[in-house]
């Protein structure tokens, strides 16, 4: 008794069970099948939901239960292909995942050295100011319609937005990290008559790193927030484009199945990148 | 052809923004020779860190030289270590590897083997052995200090050049780790420049005590000399010493009072930026009175 008492992480734990249960329980309520006759409802729209609905219940919100066997069903067979529109939730999230690391990737490659440079050069700095000031507050998919005329290929003008939205955080978080160094840890490389890339890589990097991995966890998070929407944009293949596919379908648990799915990648990218800043993190 | 000292301080001046500006200090000459310990005392803001920043190479000075060696310097060398105030190690990296770069900056041929072996010989040195493998953040503000003057001994500078270096510490710690600079300066024989505003500091560990008048406009007054041999100074029992008193009063008087009124006193006596009075008020003590020349003005 007194070691639950004390623990904290127990606790919350608990707490947090019944707020799940809680909410479990109101949304079965809320979706049980009504009995008997039930609230009139338009005879042509209970039709169409009765039609489009692939689990054929009653209401086309499925009940938790539901979405547990929608689950369940995916996940005993995420990867399968069965025709260009119908692919495994496994193969639509591993489309979705390389494109955000593909993205990621390039803009961290512009990114980082172009941050380093503006981090050190003042003038550099001034220079690109007001274009980083105009274009990073853009959204994302604005971009899209540019990408897709000169790109002509929709697969190549996802991975585009995603490495357009990575790249400002990184690039920013990259010259603050760079230009906030500590001056004694300059004047120490100096006064050892270090060269400026042993500087660079020996003493601003390290020193920088946490912030620019900061920079990068806030991108992955972007990039992933993005995908999404530049999915069901560009239709083909990603998680973002099965919820649209799925919308179309009017199969509310494949959706819901999809959230949930989607928030467990964001969590495990975000934990990744959590994870690496750790290791470059130094106590002062 | 005059003697030059090994470091010898020429005419420097340094004013922030344009030439219209009030110097900071102006008219600095003076010299350390080699093997001497020399102190640079006065009050905050006097420019005393600008001066040591002029000859680690890390300020330019607006007029005037430091020559080195017969050299001007022109910028920061292996030659000249600098311990800073803040130690200024680098957090991410351990003792083993702070004290590692530095030597691996003054041999890059070296292979790791030899770089670690000399770093550990330092490590040994300041006794740290141990705690090669800790980061900063693990250690003790002492012991972060300690690792500063092993790294700027591990690339056997020609001098060395300290900044407050243990003012940040407790007086405990302080009083150990001066009895351990003056121990290993007078093993190695090292040239050291150090500022201080502690009198007992600078009469412990000073053969030439160089005194600086407030700013703007700051200039060296005098030269004190520390009469008191090398050997005879002892932290616990310095104030047995019969000059000890002589000479702490002597520079007390100058931070209380002569440092902000150095004007007054040029205005009285004349003043000669380049061949600045050595004053040596420790022998004042010592021998019998009528022998010395005053060195005070009579107030």
């Amino acid at each position: 008794m007194a070691a639950f008492k004390n623990s904290l992480g127990l606790r919350a734990g608990l707490l947090s069970l019944l707020i799940f249960v809680a909410i479990v329980g109101i949304w079965q309520i809320a979706t049980m099948p009504t009995a008997g006759t039930g609230p009139a409802m338009d005879p042509e729209y209970a039709k169409l939901v009765g039609a489009a609905a692939a689990t054929g219940s009653k209401s086309a919100m499925p009940t938790p239960a539901d979405i547990g066997a929608t689950i369940w069903h995916h996940l005993l067979d995420p990867f399968y292909i069965r025709g260009s529109n119908d692919k495994g939730i496994g193969i639509q999230l591993a489309y979705s995942l390389g494109r955000v690391l593909l993205g990621f990737g390039l803009a961290a490659l512009v990114a980082v050295p172009l941050g380093f440079l503006i981090g050190m050069s003042p003038l550099v700095y001034r220079a690109l100011d007001p274009f980083i000031q105009i274009l990073k507050p853009v959204s994302p998919l604005a971009w899209m319609p540019l990408a897709l005329y000169t790109i002509k290929d929709s697969a190549i003008s996802s991975i585009f937005v995603i490495f357009i939205c990575s790249v400002w955080p990184m690039l920013i978080n990259t010259a603050f990290g760079v230009g906030s160094v500590r001056k004694e840890w300059l004047n120490v490389a100096r006064t050892l008559e270090v060269g400026p890339f042993r500087t660079a890589f020996k003493v601003i990097l390290p020193a920088a790193a946490p912030t620019i991995m900061t920079g990068m966890r806030i991108s992955v998070g972007i990039a992933w927030l993005v995908i999404v929407a530049a999915e069901m944009l560009v239709g083909g293949t990603g998680i973002g484009y099965f919820v649209w596919n799925e919308w179309n379908n009017l199969s509310i648990a494949n959706i819901v199945t999809a959230i949930l799915l989607i928030g467990l990648v964001g969590l495990l990218l975000d934990q990744g990148l959590a994870y690496l800043a750790k290791l470059v993190t130094y106590p002062e | 052809m005059e003697h030059r000292p090994l470091i010898s301080i020429e005419g420097l001046a340094r004013r922030f923004g344009d030439a219209s500006q009030p110097a900071v200090f102006e008219d600095i000459w003076f010299g350390v020779d080699k093997g001497e310990f020399c102190c640079l005392i006065g009050h905050s803001g006097c420019g005393k860190t600008t001066i040591l920043n002029v000859l680690a190479g890390l300020d330019s000075p607006s007029e005037g030289a430091v020559i080195v060696d017969n050299r001007e310097i022109d910028g920061p060398s292996l030659d000249r270590a600098v311990i800073f105030q803040g130690h200024a190690l680098l957090p991410w990296l351990t003792v083993m590897g702070n004290i590692s770069f530095a030597v691996s900056s003054r041999w890059p041929s070296w292979d790791r083997a030899k770089v670690q072996e000399h770093a550990r010989r330092f490590i040994d040195l300041v006794g740290l052995k141990g705690a090669e493998g800790k980061r900063p953040a693990q250690l003790s503000g002492g012991m972060k200090q300690r690792v500063g003057i092993a790294r700027a001994l591990s690339i056997q500078p020609k001098m060395l050049l300290m900044d407050e270096p243990f003012s940040a510490l407790d007086a405990l710690t302080r009083g150990m780790l001066q009895d351990e600079v003056l121990r290993i300066c007078a093993d190695t024989n090292q040239t050291v420049f150090m500022i201080t505003h502690d009198v007992d500091e600078a009469i412990l560990l000073a053969d030439k005590i160089v005194l600086m008048t407030n700013g703007p406009g700051a200039r060296i007054a005098e030269i004190v000399v520390n009469t008191m041999p090398r050997n005879e100074r002892h932290r616990n029992d310095l104030h047995k010493h019969p000059q000890y008193y002589a000479i702490r009063n002597h520079l007390v008087e100058f931070l209380v009072n002569r440092s902000r009124a150095f004007d007054q006193e040029i205005a009285e006596h004349g003043y000669d930026p380049r061949r600045l009075k050595l004053v040596k008020p420790g022998l004042a003590a010592v021998n019998p009175p009528a022998e010395v020349v005053p060195l005070r003005h009579s107030s």
